[in-house]
């Protein structure tokens, strides 16, 4: 079967800096244009197109990029990621409801309400290693539901009803139902997450974390300091998280536990192997397929989880990497002042 | 060879205080619950010294590196680096006090290139943080980590594999690399595990050279099976068996040590 990850990388690296612009943003103007494209063949019957397109997909593919960088690039099995998603949007819900704070003013606070999270979890649990972490993480995440199903504040198994829309901004109004806008909005995000993880990627912290994932010891023993290199990694996937949390909460107007369950944490650590650990590109097909899926074949109704099962099973044996595994070869990374 | 002028200071300074002690340890004792791997072990190192570490199979050696370098838990002992005593180091610090370690076998990252592999060594000198990074702010610095690994690449003579990945090359050369990154840091003692462990007779002459140039530049702990290595590249040895040492100085003398003889070869009643 052909590399389509080393096909791409091809390409791109045989292109000039105008080509490279062009298909940047080429790709941006496909993904921008996607709702457009309810009336085709990718629409879904059912289910509301665009709905869709800004959950599960949008958020999926925002989530799958964080948890992409605990779990792709250092190596560190997170169970729990739901966790962060459900501290982003209840910090939303509570502040936005209690509070005259508006979204855009939020959304720097869900995004440092799960970093803190994120340290907090991750002093303790990066102490430990691989499997042990994972149930670490997979109690965590369900240690924030069960905060949320009980404390009074949180609204117990109602959760936080009435959470306002974000206020427009350039003129653009967020009402309720109009999903492409929330859709663009979560577009934005992505872009700034990717460029975020690809400036990372390609640097000192790239490296620490790959070693890292590696051969832990070795990394350490060349001074990479592993601790805080890993805590960083579950802080950033927490960012990430975070944010995805706020939209979600302020796209839906009504969070209750019952949207935080393991399940979804599942879900997004699939998107993630599914589409190729630790290369973006793949985690975002992951995630585009695994939240479309789903509903595209909505008609089949009970038999759907069926086939949705049945793909993940063939592809993982046709593909065990994922659909566009990892780099195979790397080459150098920065070409200029090479001696 | 083009070596950084940073390089070149260190050498010349060196020349000058060559019987100064880099490196003294104390009754070095570790132990694993009833078992002692080592007992009392007293060991100096002068600079640009090669001292050779030898003994019998699980005599201790690398327990000896492993203590260290901060992977074991020493059960007493002092550590004493330039005349000053130091903590026993955690792993990561290994690097800002001055020491390397390579590891028995390799050790590099098979899915980094040979670069990424010794950038990594490098990351002690870099300046620019996380944040920077994340930003993009970091390029200069990068360009730098990326010039002295090519220099230390260069300097085992593997310059132009730079852009291959460390898993899909063969066992000698990622020797050489797994030494170019640990040169990379600049260290002033370097703790070398079996260097020429599995490599065949050119490659073990190469070795041989490699490590008596390198004495130029830092102080070497050697861990080696290889006799012929050892005779020939160092300066005093230090003999362990069942985690004492038994035998320590220079080279005839100790191949002469009936204590030596007979741990190695077993005696005749």
């Amino acid at each position: 079967m052909i590399n389509l990850r080393d096909k791409g990388a091809e390409v791109w690296e045989n292109q000039g800096r105008a080509g490279r612009v062009a298909i940047a943003v080429g790709g941006i103007a496909i993904a921008a244009s996607l709702p457009f494209m309810g009336g085709t063949i990718l629409n879904t019957p059912i289910a509301d197109y665009e709905s869709v397109l800004v959950y599960p997909i949008a958020m999926f593919v925002l989530m799958a990029i964080g948890l992409n960088i605990v779990i792709g690039k250092s190596g560190l099995l997170d169970l729990g990621y739901v966790a962060f998603f459900a501290i982003g949007a209840y910090t939303m819900g509570l502040l936005g409801t209690k509070t005259g704070l508006n979204t855009w003013e939020i959304l720097p606070i869900g995004i440092a309400m799960a970093m803190f999270s994120g340290i907090i979890l991750g002093v303790p649990a990066l102490k430990l290693r691989g499997d042990y972490l994972a149930i670490v993480t997979l109690g965590f995440g369900e240690i924030v539901r069960i905060v949320a199903l009980n404390l009074g504040a949180l609204g117990r198994s109602e959760g936080i009803q009435g959470i306002p829309t974000p206020p427009g901004i350039f003129g653009i109004e967020y009402a309720f139902d109009s999903h492409r806008i929330y859709y663009w909005t979560l577009l934005i995000l992505i872009l700034f997450a990717i460029w975020m993880v690809r400036r990372l990627s390609v640097r000192r912290a790239g490296r620490a974390w790959e070693s890292i994932r590696q051969d832990e010891d070795a990394a350490e023993l060349l001074g990479v300091p592993t601790f805080k290199y890993k805590v960083w990694a579950f802080v950033l996937g927490a960012s990430v998280g975070g944010a995805a949390g706020v939209i979600y909460a302020s796209k839906t107007l009504f969070i209750a536990p019952d949207n935080f369950t393991l399940q979804i944490s599942i879900l997004i650590l699939a998107c993630v192997v599914f589409g190729g650990m630790g290369n973006i590109w793949g985690v975002i097909l992951g995630a585009v397929i695994l939240g479309y899926l789903p509903d595209r074949i909505r008609f089949l109704s009970e038999a759907r989880l069926l086939v949705f099962g049945l793909v993940l099973v063939i592809m993982m044996n046709l593909r065990p990497d994922g659909l566009l595994p990892r780099k195979k070869r790397e080459k150098a990374l920065i070409k200029k002042g090479s001696s | 060879m083009r070596l950084l002028p940073e390089l070149g200071l260190v050498c010349l300074e060196s020349i000058h205080m060559s019987e100064h002690n880099l490196l003294s340890i104390k009754s070095l004792s570790v132990s694993f619950g009833g078992l002692k791997a080592l007992t009392n072990v007293d060991l100096d190192l002068n600079q640009n010294e090669v001292v050779g570490l030898i003994g019998p199979n699980g005599a201790g050696k690398t327990t000896f590196f492993n203590a260290l370098s901060g992977l074991v838990d020493v059960s007493s002992g002092t550590l004493e680096i330039n005349g000053k005593s130091h903590k026993w180091p955690k792993p990561y610090e290994l690097i800002d006090l001055g020491i390397a370690r390579t590891l028995q076998g390799v050790g590099l990252f098979p899915e980094l290139t040979v670069l990424e592999n010794v950038m990594i060594g490098a990351n002690k000198t870099a300046k620019s943080g996380l944040i920077a990074s994340a930003l993009g702010l970091s390029g200069s610095d990068e360009l730098r980590l990326k010039q002295r690994s090519m220099i230390a690449l260069e300097r085992v003579y593997t310059a132009s594999l730079a852009d291959e990945k460390a898993g899909s090359l063969p066992y000698p050369v990622t020797k050489r690399i797994a030494i170019a990154r640990a040169l990379v840091s600049e260290p002033r003692i370097l703790l070398l595990d079996e260097p020429a462990g599995g490599l065949g007779a050119q490659d073990i002459e190469w070795m041989n050279s490699l490590i008596q140039n390198l004495a130029s530049q830092c102080s070497v702990i050697l861990v080696e099976h290889h006799m012929d290595v050892v005779m020939s590249v160092c300066d005093r040895l230090y003999v362990l068996n069942f985690g004492e040492v038994i035998a320590s100085g220079d080279v005839e003398s100790v191949r002469r040590d009936p204590a030596v003889v007979e741990a190695y070869l077993g005696v005749s009643h």
